[in-house]
């Protein structure tokens, strides 16, 4: 009987989209439409070919749902390579500005491409890690399958669909300009309906866990999840200037937009790319260690400490504006307080080790998922230390904040991702082991040394810029125009693109080898099924 | 998994979710004396500094500190400490920067820091300008409207062929491919070729001499050395505004493209069009005033 419901709101969902692609107002619109309605074309025909059909029973309940996982551990590593190659190409644009070709001018300038850069990796790459690894997790650590039927899978291809209509509006210009928060109001609407499905299967599956408490991990995935539908929503408060158009109007203007985004943007990081990884942190490092964590009075501690402070710390964004002193000091006080909670996280990640140093010399895959918490821990000091009103005002602006990014992004959330997609392909296609771990070793070594090069560049040209701009002369004038600091920068911005071919490159052999592993590693023989079991 | 392999492990707590435990081991000292002096830091700072929003506003801080009164402050400082020097500046003869040392040292400085700032967009950040896009070279000794101080100053405070100034300057070549045949202005433009180097068509050099009589030497003058009373630029000198080349000029010619300059009066204030007229000036290509 749910089918047929299933069926009717796809037929009108394909049908509203068709009369959406024919009266859109702008391309973007119209584009955007299209796929929806692909979409859900696809998923009638698909629920229409199983209406009727006995339904298998219901084994699958017994078992842990991990086809949505599968699917979401193939897309992460596809909109891995996807970001990667984005961001390596425009930082040549960046080096090299006659790559910004005439003939692409207005779709792959460099305006168009650096959205699509963050995008990709953050929300395609990140989110889909995210998404697959806490549905993983929550299973294993609550003994239990998904809550919601399929309703998994409708997050999972909801998300990538959120994602191609927010890079199809990126291209054709679509945009609201809000950094992170690009998208206009149609994809907006259409992440908050996935989201908060996504919030319904993950609390739905802790709510019927068999175990008694709920494991660290899961408290961080679920802060991450829930303060991440808070953040989209208020960020994105806009009024449509047409239905059948992607143009809206933000309902902030001024200091207060600039307030809203940067408690957005600041909360981005905070919550999607630190709580949400650190969930994943807290599984996959004591699984691949074998070790307890080291202190779970700690992880209480840091866990409130680092999401009820860093929802604060926003405004240090904004030094030295129209934002008014008092929220800039507020911002950058807890931006300090913040440091040893961030801190709380890496130590717990790091001391689990103790006792298991010895593994950092055979398993490339632990190695890998301790240097993503050194770079953590680097980048959490760091970041206190520039909301710093006085570093900032030399920091701001420049591309130190560029080097301070990817060496979190990077470092922490690509490295601990890649760790979790060599421990979970084997174990998802049923291997006894990865295909090769000395390319493994590649990936680590070619990442690392990207990111070095990556990060130092930064440093340099960053620190660079903001003494040339403050450079003053004898009677307190300016001594160097803007140009003059885009000029000095160009060696260290192909330094810094030869860094990305290096990270892009150890991508590239991590896919070849996930590849390998399920095409030539061998099986496991008797497989037992994962029981959902105490 | 294995527990308690060291004889110096804490107990865990006992939970076990996947086979992962976790130990009952304190938190660091040092981490939490650390968090606990941030807290207190934070607490002394908020304090100190304008912090908590209250009903009609927010705390002022003991300090008194605020980043509008502390850019204030550096600006009038700035502005204090060259207060004299500036007056002079802007009061003085034009003529007369160049004789003082000191004066010209501080014109040339504040006029460079001018410059780099709205002048740089057009005309490079080292004055070198775009080369047949229209935007001038300063560098050279090659003037439009003229390379003495007071005509760059002129230049600066009105603009050229602006409309918001009515004392910009003002001429506009016409669009001599709506007057002209094709064949007259293959003509000409093999003339002007000729005057600072070789034509293309030596063959027509002599018909393109009669064109530019008739058409061309009332403005840019009969030997098509110009005229800086109306912007005319030399044609004998090499140095094109809009490129060199047969195609270029044909073009130049058919469509005659006029450049714009913006008035900087309404922008800059007195001593800083004097400033950047003096760095200008200094470029190299400075004239004597007659």
């Amino acid at each position: 009987m749910a089918n047929y419901y299933k069926l009717i709101v796809m037929g009108l969902i394909t049908l509203l989209a068709m009369i959406a692609a024919n009266y859109g107002r702008d391309v973007a619109y119209q584009a955007q439409a299209v796929v929806v309605m692909l979409f859900a074309a696809v998923a009638f025909i698909i629920t229409l070919r199983n209406t009727d059909e006995p339904v298998p029973v219901s084994v699958r309940e017994q078992s842990y749902f991990d086809d949505v996982v599968r699917y979401g551990v193939i897309a992460t590593a596809f909109w891995g390579v996807v970001g990667f190659l984005m961001g390596t190409f425009i930082a040549f644009q960046l080096a090299f500005p006659e790559l910004n070709f005439a003939w692409a001018d207005g779709l792959a300038n460099f305006g168009r491409l650096r959205p699509l850069h963050t995008s990709a990796v953050i929300f395609a790459f990140g989110g889909n890690a995210l998404i697959a690894t806490s549905f993983y997790v929550v299973q294993r650590t609550s003994a239990a399958r998904l809550w919601g039927g399929n309703l998994a899978m409708w997050v999972f291809w909801g998300y990538q669909l959120v994602i191609l209509t927010a890079a199809i509006g990126y291209l054709f210009g679509a945009t609201q300009s809000k950094e992170y928060a690009e998208p206009e109001w149609t994809t907006d609407w259409l992440l908050t309906v996935v989201w908060l499905s996504y919030l319904a299967v993950f609390l739905g599956t802790i709510i019927r866990r068999k175990e008694k408490h709920i494991y660290v991990a899961n408290w961080f995935y679920l802060s991450f999840i829930v303060t991440v539908a808070m953040l989209h929503v208020f960020n994105n408060i806009s009024i449509p200037v047409s239905l059948l158009g992607s143009k809206s109007v933000q309902v902030f203007a001024g200091v207060q937009d600039a307030m809203t985004q940067w408690w957005y943007g600041h909360n981005a990081v905070g919550f999607f790319l630190t709580a949400g990884f650190l969930g994943m942190m807290y599984y996959f490092i004591p699984k691949q260690a074998e070790r307890p964590v080291f202190s779970y009075k700690l992880s209480i501690i840091h866990f409130w400490a680092l999401i009820f402070i860093y929802i604060w710390a926003g405004p240090h964004h904004l030094h030295y504006t129209a934002l008014p002193d008092w929220a800039s000091t507020l911002g950058m006080a807890f931006s300090i307080v913040l440091w040893m909670p961030s801190w709380g996280g890496m130590i717990n990640g790091l001391m689990t080790l103790s006792g298991a140093w010895d593994k950092l010399r055979t398993d490339p895959i632990l190695r890998m998922l301790v240097i993503s918490v050194g770079f953590y821990g680097m980048s959490t000091f760091e970041g206190p230390m520039m909301s710093i009103r006085a570093v900032n005002s030399l920091s701001h602006y420049t591309d130190w904040t560029i080097g301070h990014v990817h060496s979190g992004a990077l470092g922490w959330n690509g490295m601990i991702t890649f760790g979790a997609l060599y421990f979970l392909v084997p174990r998802l296609w049923n291997r006894e082991r990865l295909y090769s771990l000395s390319a493994v070793s590649w990936h680590f070594w070619l990442a690392t040394i990207g990111i070095v090069l990556y990060a130092a560049a930064m440093w340099v040209t960053g620190i660079m810029e903001g003494l040339m701009w403050r450079e003053v002369d004898a009677n307190g004038f300016l001594v160097n125009s803007f140009a003059d600091t885009v000029a000095a920068k160009f060696p260290m911005y192909v330094v810094r693109g030869m860094g990305g071919v290096m990270y892009l490159a150890g991508a590239l052999i991590m896919c070849w080898n996930l590849w390998m592993t399920v095409k030539r590693s061998p099986a496991i023989q008797s497989a037992p099924v994962a029981q959902p079991a105490e | 998994m294995s527990k308690q392999d060291n004889k110096n492990d804490v107990p865990t707590t006992g939970h076990s979710w996947d086979g992962i435990e976790e130990f009952d081991n304190p938190m660091p000292r040092w981490w939490l004396w650390t968090f606990y002096a941030c807290i207190v830091w934070a607490i002394g700072y908020t304090i100190a500094y304008p912090a908590w929003p209250m009903i009609k506003s927010a705390t002022p801080g003991l300090l008194g500190f605020s980043t509008r009164a502390q850019v204030e402050t550096q600006i009038s400082d700035a502005e204090l400490a060259n207060a004299v020097i500036n007056d002079q500046l802007a009061t003085v003869e034009l003529t007369e920067i160049s004789a003082d040392p000191e004066l010209l040292g501080y014109a040339k400085n504040k006029g460079a820091a001018v410059f780099r700032t709205w002048c740089a967009q057009c005309h490079g950040s080292g004055a070198a300008g775009v080369q047949a896009n229209g935007y001038p070279n300063l560098l050279d000794n090659d003037w439009l409207w003229g390379g003495a101080i007071d005509d760059i100053h002129t230049t600066i405070t009105h603009g050229i062929r602006n409309t918001a100034d009515e004392d910009a300057r003002f001429s506009q070549m016409p669009a001599f491919g709506e007057i002209l045949e094709p064949t007259d202005i293959h003509a000409v433009a093999n003339y002007v070729m000729s005057l600072s180097g070789e034509a293309q068509d030596s063959s027509v050099v002599e018909a393109g001499a009669t064109v530019f009589m008739d058409n061309c030497s009332a403005c840019h003058a009969e030997d098509g050395t110009g005229d800086r009373f109306q912007g005319a630029p030399n044609l004998t000198d090499a140095i094109w505004l809009y490129g060199n080349g047969y195609d270029n000029i044909v073009k130049q010619i058919s469509v005659a493209r006029n450049g714009v300059m913006p008035n900087w009066n309404t922008r800059l204030d007195e001593a800083e069009i004097r400033a950047v007229a003096t760095y200008v000036h200094s470029l190299g290509g400075g004239e004597a005033t007659e």
